[in-house]
């Protein structure tokens, strides 16, 4: 069923063979991933996976040294046309500590056409954060409101958020991805947002799709709630895990009593024989394939 | 009413969510013409996904659990009746029977539990295929 809808939607970004290359390391390689409209997706990976450099590609600043990107329809470039479409926020959150929040308000509607000022300053209000005061003076997460307010006030129908909540308090985090999940539920499905992390945990309920990036590979791709279907535990006897077509192991543990294999499911029925089937939460999953990918570079260094 | 989403468990948000409303609207706390709160409501309540929200209110909808009107607001109808006490009583006796039997062949309370969670998922998983072919 969800196949049948998935099919019909729009990609916001779709983007095939796309890697950056610096000099002789490759930040991204061979990336292919898939963002349907109007999703909230979260792109994790631990540090140096490639998760900025995609992002950067995904605005313009950056040109992809293989393969290519269609974001909205178009080659990202330089453009105001296409820039228009899109509200990014850098990681530091680029934004004049001398100046206040009105300040930056004012220069974005100078810049941009398309600015609403109202929805700007209501945001801030109903955050209760003052507009009037130098934002080198107010706390991170009242930064972050504002670098998400002015992102927001362009009225883009993409979001590229670069680690928006690593630097923040708990309290803050929540506060700023309950703005961020209103946003989404007010632009109903015109809004498409990408936000990256090194962790999944904080992200996952404003999330439906997650991508996740282990060094500058794409791991896996798709609809959170499939993800969930489509992972499980086996817990069995100590010994290999039988060979089958059923899934694929993503990672084993072994005790002198007990196995565990993180398996995907190729179909979703599922019974080996001694074997018990456990359902596992999506952070499980994530460190499944990030530590994956580890031991595959561990015993490629190794053989070198 | 309030919802309230785990992340450890590894069931999907939205099932949460129309399980934590199918479960008000048995013990009562939510009654027929009671008022859900908005999608955007439950957003700023629990930092959630709306496309999240949505698709939970839409299966709670399509089980006949809740009813939208449009332009008002969405709100609880008649739960859909359960089978006649009796029904449930046959069914908890044969449960309790398979109980003993397990007893008998040595198994304990966890084993018995984890093989009743088997039958159960197998069983899901089945609905699931089905779902997905149409």
């Amino acid at each position: 069923m969800t196949q049948a809808v998935q099919t019909k939607l729009k990609y916001a970004i779709e983007t095939s063979g796309l890697g950056k290359r610096y000099r002789s390391f490759w930040a991204l390689k061979d990336c292919a991933v898939t963002v349907p409209q109007g999703s909230v997706t979260a792109l994790v990976g631990p540090n140096g996976a490639g998760k900025t450099t995609l992002l950067k590609l995904l605005v313009g600043l950056n040109r992809p040294s293989a393969g290519a990107a269609v974001v909205l329809g178009q080659t990202p470039n330089q453009t105001t046309e296409y820039l228009s479409e899109i509200g990014y926020l850098a990681q530091e959150i680029p934004l004049y500590s001398q100046f206040s929040a009105a300040d930056h308000f004012a220069m974005g509607a100078h810049l941009d056409p398309r600015w609403d000022n109202d929805l700007a300053v209501k945001r801030l209000n109903e955050l209760k954060i003052p507009l009037d005061r130098p934002v080198g003076k107010l706390s991170g997460g009242q930064r972050a409101q504002v670098g998400l307010a002015m992102a927001l006030a362009k009225k883009p129908r993409l979001l590229l958020l670069d680690e928006p909540v690593a630097a923040l308090d708990p309290l803050a985090r929540v506060d700023f991805l309950t703005s961020l999940a209103q946003a989404a539920a007010d632009a109903d499905g015109e809004l498409t947002v990408v936000m990256s992390s090194h962790l999944l945990a904080d992200l996952e309920r404003v999330c439906d799709h997650v991508i996740i990036l282990a060094s500058g590979e794409t791991q896996l791709c798709d609809d959170i709630e499939q993800v969930l279907k489509t992972h499980k535990l086996l817990v069995g006897p100590p010994g290999a895990l039988p060979a089958s077509n059923e899934y694929i192991v993503i990672k084993e543990s072994r005790s002198s009593t007990a196995a565990h294999a993180l398996v995907r499911l190729s179909s979703l029925r599922i019974s080996v024989p001694g074997w018990h089937v456990r359902d596992v939460d999506i952070e499980e999953i994530v460190l499944a394939y990030m530590g994956q990918s580890r031991d595959a570079a561990t015993s490629e260094g190794a053989a070198q | 009413m309030i919802f309230h989403i785990s992340s450890r468990s590894g069931v999907p948000p939205y099932l949460q969510i129309v399980q934590q409303v199918k479960q008000d609207i048995r013990l009562g706390l939510l009654e027929e013409g009671d008022k859900l709160p908005a999608v955007r409501e439950v957003v700023t309540m629990i930092a959630i996904n709306p496309n999240t929200v949505v698709k939970a209110y839409r299966a709670l909808e399509a089980q006949g659990y809740i009813e939208k009107r449009s332009g008002i607001g969405t709100f609880a109808s008649k739960p859909p009746p359960a089978p006649p006490p009796g029904v449930q009583a046959a069914l908890l006796a044969k449960l309790n029977e398979w109980i003993a039997e397990t007893k008998a062949a040595g198994l304990d309370e966890e084993a018995a539990e984890a093989l009743f969670t088997t039958a159960l998922r197998n069983k899901r998983g089945e609905s699931h295929d089905a779902s997905s072919t149409n």
